[in-house]
């Protein structure tokens, strides 16, 4: 150990801070402004890199103009794209409905950007890496860099590290010194009185978006040269990092999170550079050499159990959905239709097909576990697949003994796994919790599925429960089994919906505040609920991957973890049905890529952007479409008045329409006609 | 659809003519409300309301709670677009005209609570009322000279303020930002009597500069001294119009909850 290399990790942690630091401001300010969690904010900064290495390397433009062009001109143009198709929509949905949208754009872009950019090797270079340039007879950026005891500190690294410094600064004065800094502090507060005082609130929303949009491409940029190639996930999680650092300013504070990031790296690169001194030879035993990478998720999970409790909120009003709980009878019914359904596609269906339906048929297991969780309760988990990982690990570790015993342990070990996932979050608003399970599931992911002592590099065998009489090594009866489990674990779901702990639940979800008021414990009901939903997941993982037959660790990727979710809401996040039809959605559009290779797209988007589309219902596909007959047949309902009730407007032009039947272009036609010129049109 | 009965339907409530016997003719109010209803979703609250503010005058509304005085001043602000009838101001059509644009053309909002910002300091809070046109130096002159209470406090939040000193601060937009109609709901509310005397001094300055005033209140004896007209509102109806003095007993029946 010595100066030379400490100087070295410190220069190395504090870039990389800066980049954290640059990718977790432009987080803060969008949830800041807007209230939205922008989960795509590292596939936004992703595009930038791939965007750039494009423009670079592929059409040899200078960096410099690229760098502007993407950060001012196309990341903030993409930052109000997004606002005004899908986030301006948003403002008092639910948590649920505005986590979906913004996951579901973080999936789709990563499957746009595998379609865009095949896999290959892509090497960046760091900026001024030969040199800089001359202006006016004077050398900027001329030579490698300089010298910090006999450690190079390459231009790269400090433009970085003034970069993530101007970017701090820069921020502050616009948020607190401008007016429309202050207009977005302001539509946090109240965006009523914020129109009421003249300002646009959908501005203020925006301009953080196209802010934030700019300064997730600026993270992307920056880390791009980090690496012997560009990987669309390494880099997108990269930026995700940077959640924990957003987390220590509670995703409001801008010092905060400046110091959360420099801490962040320092904390990495420290680990990557000291860890190995620990060992013999100085060389990391194989099972840490993924600690480093899994660090911002442990950080998270660390800030999250020291921050202070939530104030609980007031209710706000959410449409509650409208559907109805299935009695005993109707669900009984169900799950009757559900194994009789499936008797009948294993008569009918080809080898390959029974394959696909049956992964389907298995994924709605696993998307079963967010019926109570989300649907019921409320909260978000974006981890459920690790979960489901999990008890197929189990089933694996302790099924050769018994199947029984696997299934068991799946079930008993996921639901200890979730109590612990979910501690830290419990007394936090839900937006933590769905932070937590994504840090879990990108924990899991990079750091213990690969793990020799788990599932390793190689598929494991994943042994199938057995039934006296019956041949559980057919496809079909296993298939068959695979509905009773779910028709089964569908109805005691619904039972436990129509009890008391269930009541407790929507409760919960639907005012917080009136619970804690009434006594109830909400710590304790979140726990609960949400160590049975990890639960359901691990025994659906153990009855999936035993219809597979194999196991490989690469399978249970954060991506894919997301699009359980998608599913759900897919299907419909309130109906015991929906996991089913979300999961049939998965087997079919894999069949339709199957059989048509032009369509290979399809798995990897279609999740993406049909949930995006339906994120706002939260019955799902079915209701939706049942309320789009519904109006198609029986008539679109009028407003609440009638029309034709106008009283005639003497001193107008009576020709004109008026009151609701008014369009925009007719007021602005009248507006000029009365020389009023600074009135426009509300966007209602 | 609607959730009232026939028989309720057939009360006509006050109309404009009723406005005219206490103003006399008005060709072109400030601000005009005509047969306008309006709905929360598919609840109608307001069942056509005819209101009339001329230039210069100070009408004060009243009525028990939920009789739709807010709702009536969302409608005037273009918070609440009218489902039927029209809001005019100054003689020109607004329905569906933007809350931001209609305060960007003279009509400033004072919404029922507190009309600030909480997290945001005084002087964010003053910035933000730039928003009518007034610049920020002459805004936080104005503020610091009526209220040197709040130029003390100017670096701190205003949710951390009492809620006189909030009530102050929202009114300080009103001052400053010389609106041409000016809506106030329940300034009083929650504050002692005191306060709210020094309030409304501030409004009967405002209306001496020829501000067009509608106030909302619960309680009427705080604003009888500057009202031009009352209008008293009885689920989701005007039912009576007039000067003040010519209320007294009406309003004492109302809040008794006999009928009118
Ligand atoms: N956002 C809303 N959604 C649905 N209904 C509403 C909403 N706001 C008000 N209402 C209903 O409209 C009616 C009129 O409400 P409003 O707030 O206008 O009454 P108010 O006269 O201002 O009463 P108060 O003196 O209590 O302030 C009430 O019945 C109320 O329940
Ligand atoms: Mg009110």
């Amino acid at each position: 150990m010595n100066v030379h290399d400490f100087v070295e990790f410190t220069v190395f942690g504090l870039t990389a801070g800066g980049i954290f630091f640059v990718s977790a401001s432009g987080l803060v300010v969008t949830y800041a402004t807007t209230g939205v969690f922008n989960f795509a904010h590292g596939a936004i900064g992703m595009m930038a890199a791939f965007l750039y290495w494009q423009l670079t390397v592929e059409s040899g433009w200078p960096a410099l103009l690229v760098v502007v062009l993407i950060v001012v001109v196309i990341a903030p143009l993409f930052g109000l794209l997004i606002e005004r198709l899908l986030i301006r929509g948003l403002y008092g949905a639910s948590l649920a409905t505005t986590l979906v949208v913004t996951v579901g754009l973080l999936v789709g872009l990563i499957g746009i950007a595998g379609e865009i950019w095949e896999p290959q090797r892509r090497v960046v270079s760091p900026f001024f890496k030969d040199g800089g340039f001359e202006l006016f007879g004077i050398g900027f950026f001329q030579g490698g860099g300089s010298d910090l005891f006999g450690v190079p500190v390459t231009w790269h690294r400090a433009i970085t590290f003034f970069i993530a410094v101007a970017v701090a600064v820069g921020l502050r004065i616009l948020l607190y010194n401008t007016r429309i800094g202050t207009t977005m502090r302001a539509t946090v507060d109240d965006r009523d009185l914020v129109a009421l005082n003249g300002a646009r609130p959908a501005w203020a929303g925006a301009a953080a978006w196209a802010l934030g949009a700019s300064l997730a491409a600026l993270a992307g940029i920056l880390l791009a040269s980090a690496f012997s190639s560009l990987d669309i996930i390494v880099i997108t999680l990269l930026v995700v990092d940077a959640y924990a650092a957003a987390v220590v300013g509670r995703l409001r504070s801008l010092p905060m999170t400046f110091l959360g990031a420099m801490i962040l790296g320092l904390l990495v690169n420290y680990t990557v550079g000291y860890l190995p001194f620990a060992f013999a030879d100085d060389r990391l035993p194989r099972y840490l050499q993924a600690l480093p990478s899994a660090i911002p998720a442990i950080m998270l999970f660390v800030v999250l159990l020291l921050l202070p409790q939530a104030r609980l909120r007031g209710s706000r009003l959410i449409s509650a959905s409208k559907v109805k709980v299935a009695s005993l009878r109707s669900s009984l019914l169900g799950g009757v239709l559900l194994v009789a359904a499936a008797l009948l596609v294993v008569q009918f269906a080809s080898t390959d097909n029974l394959f696909e339906l049956g992964k389907g048929l298995g994924l709605a297991l696993v998307v079963l576990s967010l019926l109570p969780l989300t649907g019921y309760a409320g909260q978000v988990s974006l981890g459920q697949l690790a979960f489901a990982g999990v008890g197929a690990w189990a089933m694996v570790e302790f099924g050769d003994t018994s199947p029984w015993l696997g299934l068991l342990m799946a079930v008993a070990i996921t639901a200890a796994v979730g109590a612990i996932v979910s501690l830290p979050a419990l007394r936090l608003d839900g937006l933590y919790l769905a932070l937590m399970t994504l840090a879990f599931a990108v924990f899991m992911e990079v750091l213990i599925f690969r793990l020799e002592s788990i599932l390793g590099p190689d598929s494991n065998l994943v042994p199938r429960l057995d039934l006296p009489g019956l041949n559980m090594d057919s496809q079909g009866t296993y298939f068959v089994f695979m509905a009773v489990v779910y028709a089964l674990l569908a109805i005691g779901i619904l039972a436990m919906r129509r009890a008391a702990f269930g009541r407790r639940l929507i409760a919960m979800r639907d005012s917080p505040a009136a619970c804690a008021t009434l006594g109830m414990s909400t710590n304790r009901t979140k726990l609960l609920v949400f160590t049975m939903s990890a639960a359901i997941a691990g025994l659906g993982g153990a009855v999936y991957w035993g219809f597979q037959g194999t196991v490989t660790a690469v399978e249970f990727t954060m991506v894919a973890s997301l699009v359980v979710l998608l599913l759900a809401v897919i299907g419909g996040v309130s109906t015991a049905s929906g996991a089913l039809l979300g999961g049939l959605f998965f087997a079919i559009v894999t069949i339709i890529s199957q059989e048509i290779p032009e369509l290979d797209w399809l798995p990897a988007i279609a999740p993406a952007v049909v949930g995006i589309s339906l994120a706002r219902n939260p019955d799902g596909a079915v209701a939706e479409i049942a309320a789009r007959l519904r109006d198609q047949f029986l008539g679109r309902r009028t407003k609440a008045d009638g029309d034709g009730e106008h009283d005639p407007l003497t001193d107008l032009d009576a020709t004109l329409p008026l009151g609701a039947d008014l369009t925009p272009v007719q007021i602005e036609a009248l507006d000029r006609e009365l020389a009023i010129e600074e009135v426009s049109v509300g966007s209602r | 659809m609607t959730e009232h009965s026939e028989a309720e339907e057939s009360i006509v409530g006050a109309v404009r003519s009723d406005w005219e016997s206490v103003f006399g003719e008005v060709p072109r109010p400030a601000l005009e409300l005509r047969a306008v209803k309006a709905a929360y979703g598919k609840i109608q609250v307001l069942h056509g309301i005819d209101l009339v503010v001329p230039a210069g005058r100070v009408v004060v509304l009243l009525g028990p709670n939920g009789a739709g005085k807010s709702t009536t001043l969302k409608v005037a602000s273009g918070q609440l677009p009218p489902s039927a009838g029209s809001l005019l101001i100054a003689g020109r059509l607004m329905n569906w005209v933007s809350p931001s644009a209609l305060a960007r053309v003279g009509v400033c909002t004072i919404p029922e609570g507190r009309g600030v910002f909480p997290n945001l300091t005084v002087r964010d809070n003053l910035r933000m009322a730039t928003y009518a046109g007034a610049s920020m130096r002459d805004v936080e002159a104005t503020t610091y000279e009526r209220f040197p209470r709040l130029g003390e406090r100017r670096r701190q939040l205003a949710g951390t303020m009492s809620g006189g000193e909030q009530q102050m601060l929202a009114m300080a937009r009103a001052l400053t930002t010389d609106p041409a109609v000016l809506l106030l709901d329940e300034l009083s509310m929650g504050l002692a009597p005191q306060i709210v005397e020094e309030l409304y001094e501030q409004v009967a300055k405002i209306a001496a500069l020829g501000v067009s005033i509608l106030i909302v209140e619960q309680f009427a004896q705080t604003v009888m001294g500057v009202a031009d007209a009352v209008g008293l509102m009885l689920s989701g109806r005007m039912v009576k119009v007039g000067r003040p003095q010519d209320l007294e007993d009406d309003l004492s029946r109302a809040y008794l909850g006999a009928e009118v």
